[in-house]
């Protein structure tokens, strides 16, 4: 396939073309702000390539109709944002138990509550838990700009098929909102080229019947189930890591941040370097499975981690896990959908950084 | 008194388990009628030949168990939700044939939404709803189809409208969405309706079968453990107390499909 020029896209549009090209072959969504820019895509384009669309009644009729879906083996994708997306927590716990894969998109806003329409980045504790009931995880996926808002999309699609588990999008108002240059570096594939799936309900012709359930109410056999699942959970954990690392080496102080709020991050710590402070970024990109092991390995270096977080410090939690208590961590949080600027975060960046400088120095 | 080897030779096979309703023991309870309709959907299944394009939706409660029973391909949904669910199944492979099974808590209580919006859709699928006025599974409480007066576990005075609100009528509610094709209410109390029973859930898997649209069949069941009986007393119920209030028939019933 040949490789397409750059185009500039919008990033909810991104996530909707990555759907497309990775063979989804169902959309299922519900009106909230800021996310609308994605099902009015998914809207149009569903049609144009004869696959399906359906505007349902409920967030909760959106995502059972993922989860039924699903289990005939089709690529399936719904988004929302977060109001929308406490209401799907019941479809994705029924997900996770039954194993089947899918492809949530959260672009969140301000909360508690209805909040507002601001980018946040208040659902970190939601996505990375599970966020419905029941022992489960998600693989949650965190992009920072239009192209990785596409890229991670895409590979959600396949994360999702190879370990039967849902995947989240993790983004928020600003990254659907902005417009940025996209390149199209992937080979499309159409619903109908997807492999076939072993275990889907599709009408038991010429084999016996099957069943996907998620009640189980022998103990011993539900507690079997959630060791296997527990088992697949282990097995992501060794090896779906992903982080982006800038400047670290040899770093005093590191900066921790996702999403938007690493965008922001970065540009900080380009002004921290171009003033010769020794401040670097860790990205996570996937927040679960978190970094742990990177940033343990870190604090050979950084007496001093800062998560910078667009909520009051969520990550943050990870975060002074992951350091075992061998580094400081603080946090600074701007919650409610307030969106700080990079002359802001230098200027916390370098009082913290001064501090440093100050106890090791007395 | 025994017979001879020419005798029996004679006799003709004129009831049998269907093909699709699997060979073990209901979980149900003496006298409940989940097993006649769980029965009469598997004829049907097999009657029609479709065992092998057909996708059963299992709602919460005492229709949990289906895959059990049904010898078809068969999804759990969660509570109330299985209308939603089947529409997922069904857009993905119009040409099979979903049905759903829910009581009456999970279809007209938490699920009532996705199951007026399914049917406004005009869905091609086919949804069983067995009414027997109260949870069952969950021990007996009040439904939203539980008759005025009726006590459960949760009206244990009886049912009033002023706080509990009146018993919903489901199929009279659908019948008047335009994505409707076929909307009926029938019981298994006596013999003649059991028959009658069996028409209308042929006549759903039919309209399906002929991409008419949301077809829809209210069975009026009994509950002997929930509501303190015995079987007959119970099936007298349904004649005397539930019958009057939701009337038996065919409350619409499309002849041409929506996209004809």
């Amino acid at each position: 396939m040949k490789t397409e020029a750059k185009r500039l896209m919008r990033g909810s549009e991104a996530i909707g073309e990555a759907a497309i090209r990775s063979g989804c072959s169902c959309y299922f969504g519900y009106p909230i702000t800021p996310q609308n820019e994605l099902t009015e895509y998914m809207a149009k384009r569903m049609l144009e390539t004869g696959r399906v669309f359906i505007q349902s009644e409920s967030e909760l009729a959106a995502i059972n109709m993922v989860l039924g879906a699903a289990a005939t083996g089709a690529r399936v994708m719904t988004s929302s944002s977060s109001p929308g997306i406490t209401l799907k927590q019941e479809g994705i716990s029924f997900l996770a138990s039954m194993e089947l894969p899918c492809v949530i998109v959260n672009v969140m806003r301000g909360g508690p509550g209805l909040g507002n329409i601001a980018p946040s980045q208040s659902d970190y504790f939601q996505a990375t838990r599970g966020g419905g009931h029941g022992d489960y995880r998600t693989i949650v996926l965190a992009p920072a700009s239009v192209q990785e808002l596409f890229d991670l999309t895409r590979d959600g699609f396949d994360l999702a098929d190879e370990y039967r588990i849902p995947v989240i999008i993790l983004a928020d108002g600003m990254l659907g909102q902005m417009m940025e240059p996209l390149v199209l570096k992937d080979t499309p594939i159409a619903p109908e080229e997807l492999p076939e799936k072993p275990w889907t309900l599709r009408g038991a012709k010429d084999r016996p019947s099957r069943f996907i359930r998620s009640l189980i109410l022998d103990v011993n056999l539900e507690e079997e189930h959630n060791w296997r699942l527990y088992r697949k959970y282990q097995r992501i954990e060794r090896r779906e890591i992903r982080f982006e690392e800038y400047f670290t080496e040899g770093a005093d102080m590191i900066v921790v941040a996702y999403g938007t709020a690493a965008r922001i991050a970065k540009a900080a710590v380009k002004k921290c370097i171009e003033k010769n402070m020794r401040v670097g970024l860790i990205r996570p990109i996937s927040l679960w499975p978190f970094p742990n092991e990177k940033i343990l390995d870190l604090t050979k270096y950084a007496g001093h981690f800062m998560c910078f977080e667009m909520s009051m410090g969520q990550m943050v939690e990870d975060v002074r896990l992951a350091v075992q208590g061998k580094a400081e961590v603080s946090i600074y949080g701007r919650p409610g959908g307030v969106v700080p600027t990079p002359a802001e975060l230098f200027r916390v960046i370098s009082r913290t950084y001064n501090k440093i400088l100050r106890e090791k120095k007395a | 008194m025994a017979m001879d080897a020419k005798q029996l030779a004679e006799m003709k096979k004129v009831y049998s388990r269907p093909e699709c309703l699997k060979d073990t023991i209901y979980h149900f309870c003496p006298g409940c009628n989940h097993g006649n309709v769980t029965r009469m959907v598997a004829e049907a299944i097999d009657e029609f030949g479709i065992k092998g394009r057909t996708i059963g939706v299992a709602g919460v409660g005492c229709c949990v168990f289906l895959y059990n029973y049904i010898d078809v391909d068969v999804m759990e949904a969660p509570h109330g939700r299985a209308c939603a669910v089947a529409t997922g199944i069904n857009r993905v492979h119009p040409e099979k044939i979903v049905f759903t099974y829910q009581g009456d808590g999970d279809l007209a209580a938490i699920g009532l939404a996705e199951t007026v919006h399914t049917a406004n859709r005009g869905e091609n699928i086919t949804v069983i709803f067995v009414n027997n006025t109260v949870y069952g599974m969950t021990g007996g409480q009040m439904a939203p189809t539980t008759l005025l007066g009726q006590k459960s576990t949760t009206s244990p005075y009886g049912r009033e409208f002023m706080g509990d609100g009146y018993p919903i009528k489901m199929a009279e509610m659908l019948a008047t969405l335009e994505g409707a094709a076929f909307v009926a209410r029938v019981a298994c109390d006596t013999p003649k309706n059991l028959m009658q029973a069996k028409k209308a859930i042929k006549k759903a898997f039919k309209m399906q079968i002929d991409k008419m649209g949301f077809s829809f069949v209210e069975v009026l069941s009994a509950c002997p453990t929930n509501w303190g009986m015995n079987p007959l007393d119970a099936y007298k119920r349904v004649d005397r107390e539930m019958t009057p209030y939701f009337p038996l028939g065919i409350f619409k019933e499309r002849t041409t499909a929506d996209y004809l």
